[in-house]
């Protein structure tokens, strides 16, 4: 019956319709919206470390459908309205919840009630960033390499029937045909797709993550940093198609941990920080090249460093920055901001002033982590570029 | 009768015009409708938009979705959109059975008698004109080229602002307006004496210097509530395109106010004519006339099957009940002149009385924020200002332009005395925001706070 109305309707310009949604254009320009919205926050939503999703690499953020405003009275305590049905006056259809906002008996066109969990790729945040820091891309460090790769290259009439090329294949066929040879296929029309032995040039990069875990660190501390090292790595996969990690931990002693438990790990006692940095130097020296890996350091400590451990933390340090390319200190202060007038801020100052590709920054709050991923990366171009 | 009988699967359409000349004959009196049957989807949109074809702007997206989410939770199904006009314009679901539409055609044929006659439709039509469909089609062009060559963010920053103040016309003022008058009416140019006389015929130029007591007169002369109006008239820098949009957005609430003042009467109209039109046709074979009327009482039902109280009250099932009534008592003339001279708020407060109210079980409740919710009273009075409340004014807070400063700044005010509150000042101040972007000179709104004192919003 749906088709026989359908049928008798169509008078040419019948069915216009169905050629395109209304409903589902504006609701994509609404959602284009959104993200802008959620672009413009992005600071807050990189402060939250609990929306990263690791395995899906999307951040998970929850937004309000956008409302369009129009005048509207302020909501009375009380609203009242019209019902129908077999009640006495007095009596109670609903109980109040106290729990329950203020925002029923608002929305006219029920809207607002709706909360959309909007997924952005990790990726696209970090797109996001570069943009808005109007930073150039880093320039990796290119070395030789054994790494090779196949790419496509040319055709050749023989090859794995997996690599046919059809589309070749039945323009050679036509071209015979054109000259006056028959219409079927024949072997010497058949197209293979070859491929090619190629060199790449090293993008390696390996980043170091040093967290100072001694007993004056508290867990927002920690957090903090994780949060930091988050993004961080983000902005340096964008660059390097191979990124390893290397994460240690140190107190007065140093280890090298897996990542899963990286975060989890708490120490108790003093902080000297030369031995974590002894540490990064080892593992460079016994697993990786400078002038096969880009090397990256990124310390996170409160800043409390022993006394008497200047010298040998600045021995390590100077030894570092002449191998890696960049090595950063981010402070984690809450609550009480130093400035790194602290013994590790010192440290990294005083490299920084000597012209190493060193850079500080004092992160108080959620919101600093973005100020300082902001920071390292437009240092670190200052210093690589 | 003596055509063969219809069969259920036989097409709605060919009862169309039977369907026309029984309401003809029941005296119903209207403009030729042109039916068709669209795809649910399509239905949505229409519901969505308002018109078939409409001007694109994110929030018809976000009520899409809405609609989206409550057609999936099973809880709305439309069976037709009418637009007026001549001729008007049906939307049928493809999705009805016959019953289904044979029901909707003489629905739909309701609702145009009751738009070719009541007066409030007729005035509105003789201005916008009785094309509305082809306008607001127009509309949508003349957007989606001004997009094309302005941008998307400049056309949305206009929308944003003239869909905002939809509902901020005066439908006491024609359509097409006159510009105030530049100036005062001069009193002393009329005095006309031998020495003037004397004096113009020396010197006619310096005559009119002399003379020229011409006053400037204050914009607007009085608080102006067309804000649609006087916005794209008087915006210092407005650009002709963007006034285009919003005397089109002005053009289609126009065509929207009647169908809002409206409602409870044009539904109760098409409704009880849908019922009476099918008891009357002898040519709907009985089992689709048995599945007609039980969609029937679904469609004017107050509450949902499962439920004993409603806590709104079905438009339909109102009106429905009113005319049922008037009718009986008054007879199907008295009810013609009704309809054709009332809005909503005349037809409640008139034809909604103590008997029929108690007949309805209509109760006046209190909602609290927290969500509580309790029966107060039966009170007619209460019942009628409680439906009629979220009519007012076309649904909007009484705002009006009530100075244009010579810096080119604009005044608004808001009548909180009539409203009974101030304004809510987060979206008070997002609206003028929208305001300022087209007017490109401050905006402010003048209104009161909670504990009543005069507040006044800025843009920013």
């Amino acid at each position: 019956m749906t088709a026989n109305s359908d049928d008798s309707s169509s008078l040419g310009l019948a069915r216009w319709y169905d050629l395109f949604s209304r409903g589902a254009r504006d609701w994509l320009r609404h959602d284009e919206k959104v993200r802008e919205a959620v672009r413009e926050n992005l600071p807050r939503i990189i402060a939250n470390g609990d929306v990263i999703n690791d395995s899906t690499r999307t951040v998970r953020v929850p937004v309000r459908m956008l409302e369009h405003y129009h005048f509207r009275l302020r909501s009375p305590g009380d609203s009242q309205g019209v019902g129908q049905g077999e009640v006495k006056p007095g009596d109670v259809l609903a109980e109040g919840s106290p729990a329950e906002g203020s925002d029923k008996g608002e929305g006219g066109q029920g809207e607002g009630g709706i909360q959309l969990m909007l997924e952005i790729k990790i990726d696209d945040i970090v797109d996001w960033l570069w943009e808005e820091m109007q930073l150039p891309n880093l320039k990796a460090r290119v070395g030789p390499s054994d790494d090779s790769d196949w790419v496509r290259e040319g055709w050749d009439r023989r090859g794995a029937r997996s690599r046919l090329d059809r589309r070749r294949s039945v323009k050679e066929m036509v071209k015979r045909q054109g000259l006056g040879g028959s219409k079927t296929f024949t072997d010497e029309d058949l197209r293979f797709r070859q491929l090619a032995r190629r060199r790449q040039p090293a993008v390696h990069a390996v980043v170091f993550f040093m967290l100072d875990v001694s007993g004056s660190m508290s867990e927002r501390d920690r957090k903090l940093a994780k949060t930091f090292f988050f993004w961080v790595v983000q902005g340096l996969r964008r660059e390097y198609r191979s990124l390893e990690t290397v994460f240690v931990a140190h107190t007065t002693e140093a280890w090298e941990f897996a990542e899963s438990d990286f975060f989890q790990v708490t120490g108790t006692g003093g902080t000297v920080a030369s031995t974590g940095l002894n540490k990064v130097r080892e593992i460079i020296d016994a697993r990786f090249s400078p002038a096969r890996h880009n090397i990256y350091l990124f310390y996170a400590s409160d800043g409390d460093n022993s006394i008497g451990d200047h010298e040998p933390a600045q021995q390590a340090l100077t030894d570092i920055a002449t191998k890696a390319c960049f090595a950063g200190y981010v402070e984690v202060a809450s609550g009480l901001s130093r400035q790194l007038a602290t013994e590790t801020g010192r440290l990294f100052g005083e490299a920084a002033a000597n012209g190493q590709a060193v850079a500080s920054f004092v992160i108080d709050d959620f919101d600093g982590v973005w100020g300082a991923v902001r920071h390292f990366f437009s240092t670190e171009v200052k210093a690589t570029g | 009768m003596n055509d063969p009988p219809m069969n259920a699967s036989g097409d709605w359409r060919s009862y169309v015009q039977r369907m026309e000349e029984l309401a003809a004959r029941q005296g119903l009196n209207f403009h030729p409708v042109e039916f068709e049957a669209v795809p649910d989807a399509f239905m949505m949109e229409i519901a969505v938009y308002g018109l078939p074809v409409r001007m694109p702007h994110w929030s018809f997206g976000v009520r899409y979705i809405y609609q989206l989410i409550q057609r999936n939770m099973g809880h709305s199904r439309l069976f037709e959109v009418v637009f007026p006009g001549n001729p008007g314009h049906a939307y049928l679901s493809s999705g009805n059975g016959l019953a289904e539409n044979v029901l909707v055609t003489a629905h739909v044929l309701g609702h145009a008698d009751f738009s070719c006659n009541n007066l409030l439709f007729r005035r509105c039509q003789e201005q916008v004109s009785e094309h509305i469909v082809e306008h607001a089609a127009s509309h949508a062009r003349q957007v989606s080229q001004a997009i094309e060559t302005h941008g998307a963010q400049r056309v949305e920053a206009a929308l944003d602002a003239a869909l905002a103040l939809e509902q901020h016309i005066d439908i006491d003022q024609r359509l097409r307006r006159e510009r105030f008058p530049e100036f005062l009416p001069d009193a002393k140019a009329l005095v006309d004496d031998d020495f003037r006389r004397r004096f113009a015929s020396l010197d006619p130029v310096a005559a009119q210097g002399v003379f020229e007591t011409r006053k400037r007169a204050p914009v607007p002369p009085h608080p102006e509530r067309d804000l649609l109006w006087f916005i794209a008239h008087y915006a210092p820098e407005m650009e002709s395109w963007e006034r285009d949009i919003f005397l089109a957005v002005r053009e289609e609430s126009f065509y929207f106010y009647p169908v809002f003042a409206t409602q409870i009467m044009n539904e109760g109209w098409a409704s009880y004519w849908h019922a009476r039109l099918l008891r009357e046709a002898d040519f709907v074979p009985p089992e689709a006339y048995v599945d007609a009327i039980k969609c029937h009482s679904d469609v004017v039902r107050p509450m949902a099957a499962d439920q004993q109280i409603a806590l709104a009250v079905n438009p339909y099932h109102l009106g429905f009940s009113l005319w049922e009534k008037i009718i009986e008592k008054q007879g199907l003339e008295a009810a013609r002149l009704i309809m054709q001279q009332d809005d909503d708020f005349g037809f409640v407060r008139n034809h909604l009385t103590r008997e029929i109210a108690e007949e309805l079980e209509l109760f006046r409740f209190a909602a609290r924020s927290d969500g509580n919710i309790r029966v107060l009273d039966r009170d007619l009075n209460g019942l009628h200002e409680a439906l009629l409340a979220p009519k007012y004014n076309f649904g909007a807070p009484n705002i009006a332009v009530s100075q244009l400063r010579q810096d080119g700044s604009l005044e608004l005010e808001h009548d909180h005395v009539t409203d009974g509150r101030g304004i809510d000042v987060e979206r008070g101040r997002k609206v003028l925001e929208y305001i300022r972007r087209v007017w490109r000179r401050p905006v402010t709104l003048h209104t009161v706070d909670q504990g009543g004192a005069a507040l006044a919003l800025s843009s920013l």
